[in-house]
C-alpha cells in the first residue's frame, strides 16, 4: 500500500510522548505520583521513552524512502 | 465502583489516537480502488506489518481482560495458552499450510475449501464464520461499552455507536488495510501502555522472587483470598508444568497435562491458528509467498512474550492481595443494583440471622464478621444508604477475576499514564471489531455474494457490495452487542455452538491438505459428524461443581450418570479431542469409501503431494521458514524450562 505505516506510528507517538513528558514536567513533584505510581515521576520517564520510540519509527520510515503522504 | 475522574491530558491522548485511526482511513482511500484493494490490501504489505496485525487480530480487549484473570485463577500455568496453545500451531501454519493458502490464490479459507473440496463444505464453513464473526464483534462492542460506562460513567449507548461509527469510518475507507494498520498501531499502544503498569507492580511487589515467596503462601491456603476451597503445593502458582504434570487435582486449572498437551496444544490451537480466517486473512495479505510465510514466524515472537504482560498483572494481583501493607485487594464482583434495597433494609431492620439474609439477597459470598460489624455500626448510629452500600459492597468476597487488570490501571496510573492504558484498552476493543468486520465483509461477498448470490459481476460491484457490507456488519455487531447486553445465557449458549463447530475443523484441513484422496463428501459428513459428536460429549459430560443445564450434562439420565471432569477447562479440552477425533476418523473412512471427485492436476496447488515445493535455496540460510521455525521452537521451549 501507498502509505508506510511508519509515518502514522512514528508521528502519533511523538505526540503522545510529547504530551506526556509535558504533562511530566508540569506535574513534577506534586503528590499525584505519590498515590499511584510509587513515587516516580512515570509520565516524564515514559512520555521520553514514547518519544524516542516515535522518533526511531520516523527515521525508519525516511531511511525506508518513503515521501509522507501528502493528503 | 466509582467512575474515574479524567484530566485533560488523558481526553488528550485518548483524542489523538482516534484521530489518527480516522485520519489513517483516509490516507487510505485514494489506493483503495478494486476489490481486491479493499478485500486483500492488493497483496502489498511487508512481512513485519501483517505479522504484527496476524498477531494483534487476536489480542481483543476480551484477552486482556481475560488472561489477567487467568493469571489470578491459575498462575503462570496459563501461558500455556501462548506457549503451547499458539506457538507451534503458528510454526506449522507458516512452514506447511501457507503454501496453500498463499500460493492456491484463494482470497479466504472458505475459498480454499471450495477449491480442495466443494461448495458444500465451503458454504458451511463461510456461513457458521460469517455468523461467528458479527457475534464476536457484538460481544467486544458490548464489553467496550459497559466497560466505559462502569469505568467512566460514560452513556453505554452512546459509547457503543460512537466507537462502532468510528470503526465503520477507517474499514469503509481503507478496507483490509486500515484494519491492519491500525492493528498493528494498537499492538505498539497495548505494549507501550500496559509495560509500565506490569513494572510498576512488580517493583511495587518486590520482584518475581517475592512474588514466588507470597504465592506459595497463596497456594497453601487459597481460601483466604476466595480463590477456591483446595489446597496445593507452594509453587502451583508459579510453575508451569509441574502442578500439571501431577495430575488434575495438583493445579488450579484442574487438567491434565494430556488435555493441555493434546486438546489445547494441537486440537483448538492448530484448528484455531491454521483455519480461522480472521488471522489467516493478514498473511493473504502479505506482498509474497516469502513474506507470508514469514508473517505467523514474526508474530510468534511478540506471542511468546505476551504472557509477561497480559498474566503477569493478575499474579502480581494476587501477590499483592496477600501482602497486607500493600492495601490492594482482588476486585469484589460488583452488586446487582435491584439488589440493594431488600439487603438494605435487612441491616436497618435486622430479624433474624442478618448475615444469612443479606447474603441471600445479595445471591453472593459475604464476609460474615463485615456484615454483622456493618449492622451493629448501623444501630449504634444511623447510618446512611450509601454508607451501607459501600459497607455491603465491601464485604463481598467472591473475586471479580476481570475486573483485575483495571484495578492495576487505577491503582498505579497517575492522570496521564492512565489516558493512555486507558486509550490502549480501547483500541483493542475496537480493533477487535475491525478485525471480525473485515473478515465478516470478505467472507460474505466472495464466498457467499458472489458464489450464490450474484456470481460473473464486474470488479466494481462487488467492491460496492463489500462496503454495503461493511455497514451491514457493524449494524448487525451493534445489534449482537444489545443482545449480549441484555441475554446474556443466550450468549453463553451462542458461543457454546461455535465452539462445537470449531472444534473438529482442523481435521478436516489436515486430510485435506496433506492426503489426496481426501473427498469433498468425506470432508463435509466428517466436520458434521465431528460438530454432532461435541454436541453429543458435551450433553453427557460435566464440570465438578456445575448443574446440568447450558454447562452440559442434560442428556446424561439416558447415559447413565455424567462423566465429571475437574474443571470446564478439561471439559472443554477433552471436547475439543474428541471431536476432532471423530471428524479426522469420519473423514478418512467416507474418503476411502467414496469416489474421488478431483483428478491430481486439479490438486496441484492445493494438496502437499501434488504441489511442487517451494525452493527456498535462493534465500539466506536463516530466513528460511522451516530454519527460522525451528529457532523458535527452540527458543520457546527454553521459556518453558525456565519456568518449568
Amino acid at each position: 500500500m501507498g502509505l508506510d505505516i511508519r509515518w502514522p506510528i512514528g508521528i502519533m507517538f511523538s505526540l503522545v510522548g510529547l504530551l506526556l513528558v509535558v504533562f511530566g514536567g508540569m506535574t513534577s513533584g506534586t503528590d499525584i505520583y505519590q498515590n499511584t505510581s510509587l513515587g516516580i515521576n512515570i509520565n516524564l520517564i515514559w512520555g521520553v521513552v514514547l518519544l524516542v520510540f516515535g522518533v526511531l519509527m520516523l527515521l525508519g520510515a525516511i531511511v525506508g524512502g518513503k515521501k509522507p503522504p501528502t493528503a | 465502583m466509582q467512575p474515574i475522574h479524567l484530566a485533560w491530558i488523558d481526553y488528550a491522548i485518548l483524542l489523538a489516537y482516534t484521530c489518527f485511526v480516522i485520519g489513517i482511513g483516509f490516507a487510505l482511500r485514494r489506493y483503495v480502488k478494486s476489490s481486491s484493494d479493499f478485500f486483500l490490501s492488493g497483496r502489498s504489505i511487508p512481512a513485519w506489518v501483517t505479522g504484527l496485525a496476524f498477531m494483534a487480530a487476536n489480542l481483543g480487549a476480551l484477552e486482556l481482560v481475560g488472561m489477567s484473570a487467568n493469571g489470578a485463577q491459575y498462575g503462570i500455568a496459563s501461558a500455556h495458552f501462548y506457549w503451547v496453545g499458539a506457538i507451534p500451531a503458528m510454526i506449522f501454519l507458516a512452514v506447511f499450510m501457507m503454501p496453500f493458502y498463499y500460493g492456491s490464490k484463494a482470497r479466504s479459507v472458505p475459498e480454499y475449501l471450495n477449491l480442495r473440496f466443494d461448495g458444500r463444505v465451503r458454504c458451511l464453513n463461510s456461513l457458521t464464520f460469517a455468523v461467528m464473526t458479527v457475534f464476536a464483534s457484538g460481544i467486544s462492542m458490548d464489553a467496550l461499552a459497559r466497560l466505559l460506562h462502569i469505568l467512566l460513567g460514560w452513556n453505554y449507548d452512546i459509547s457503543l455507536w460512537i466507537c462502532s461509527a468510528v470503526v465503520l469510518v477507517y474499514v469503509l475507507k481503507g478496507g483490509l488495510t486500515s484494519a491492519i494498520y491500525t492493528e498493528v498501531l494498537q499492538f505498539f499502544m497495548i505494549v507501550l501502555g500496559f509495560a509500565p503498569v506490569v513494572f510498576l507492580g512488580l517493583k511495587d511487589v518486590g520482584g518475581w522472587d517475592a512474588i514466588k515467596a507470597k504465592l506459595a503462601i497463596v497456594a497453601q491456603h487459597p481460601a483466604t483470598l476466595s480463590l477456591g476451597d483446595k489446597t496445593f503445593q507452594p509453587d502451583a502458582w508459579t510453575s508451569a508444568w509441574k502442578p500439571v504434570l501431577a495430575g488434575p487435582a495438583a493445579n488450579p486449572m484442574g487438567v491434565d497435562a494430556f488435555a493441555v498437551v493434546f486438546g489445547l496444544g494441537f486440537v483448538l490451537s492448530f484448528g484455531y491458528w491454521c483455519t480461522d480466517f480472521l488471522v489467516v486473512q493478514r498473511a493473504m495479505a502479505a506482498k509474497d509467498m516469502s513474506a507470508a510465510r514469514r508473517t505467523p514466524l514474526i508474530a510468534t515472537v511478540p506471542k511468546m512474550l505476551f504472557p509477561f504482560l497480559v498474566i503477569l498483572p493478575g499474579i502480581i494481583a494476587v501477590a499483592l492481595a496477600a501482602s497486607p501493607n500493600k492495601g490492594y485487594r482482588l476486585p469484589p464482583i460488583a452488586i446487582k443494583e435491584a439488589n440493594y434495597a431488600p439487603a438494605i433494609a435487612d441491616i436497618k431492620t435486622p430479624t433474624g440471622d442478618v448475615f444469612e439474609k443479606v447474603s441471600k439477597d445479595l445471591a453472593l459470598h459475604l464476609d460474615k464478621a463485615k456484615v454483622e460489624a456493618l449492622a451493629q455500626r448501623n444501630a449504634a448510629k444511623n447510618l446512611s444508604d450509601d454508607q451501607i452500600r459501600n459497607g455491603l459492597q465491601d464485604a463481598v468476597t467472591d473475586n471479580d477475576y476481570n475486573g483485575i487488570i483495571l484495578s492495576l490501571v487505577k491503582k498505579y496510573c497517575p492522570p496521564g499514564l492512565l489516558g493512555l492504558a486507558l486509550t490502549a484498552l480501547l483500541a483493542s476493543f475496537m480493533s477487535g471489531m475491525a478485525g471480525n468486520v473485515t473478515a465478516f465483509n470478505t467472507v460474505w461477498t466472495y464466498d457467499l455474494y458472489q458464489a450464490y448470490i450474484a456470481p460473473n459481476k464486474p470488479d466494481q460491484h462487488y467492491f460496492r457490495m463489500g462496503q454495503f457490507a461493511t455497514v451491514v456488519g457493524i449494524i448487525i455487531s451493534i445489534g449482537c452487542a444489545y443482545f449480549a447486553n441484555h441475554y446474556s445465557n443466550a450468549m453463553n449458549v451462542v458461543q457454546l455452538v461455535f465452539g462445537f463447530v470449531n472444534a473438529p475443523l482442523f481435521a478436516t484441513f489436515l486430510l485435506g491438505m496433506f492426503w489426496a484422496r481426501t473427498t469433498g463428501t468425506g470432508a463435509f459428513l466428517g466436520l458434521l459428524g465431528g460438530t454432532l459428536t461435541s454436541c453429543l460429549f458435551h450433553a453427557i459430560t460435566l464440570a465438578t461443581g456445575n448443574a446440568p443445564g447450558v454447562k452440559g450434562g442434560y442428556l446424561a439420565g439416558y447415559f447413565g450418570g455424567a462423566h465429571i471432569f475437574p474443571s470446564e477447562m478439561a471439559q472443554n479440552f477433552w471436547l475439543a479431542s474428541f471431536a476432532f477425533t471423530a471428524c479426522f476418523l469420519l473423514t478418512l473412512f467416507i474418503s476411502l469409501a467414496s469416489k474421488r471427485t478431483k483428478t491430481d492436476e486439479e490438486l496441484k496447488g492445493l494438496v502437499y503431494s501434488m504441489t511442487p515445493k517451494i525452493k527456498d535455496q535462493d534465500q539466506p540460510f536463516f530466513m528460511r521458514p522451516a530454519v527460522l521455525g525451528i529457532i523458535l521452537l527452540i527458543a520457546c521451549v527454553v521459556l518453558n524450562i525456565i519456568f518449568f
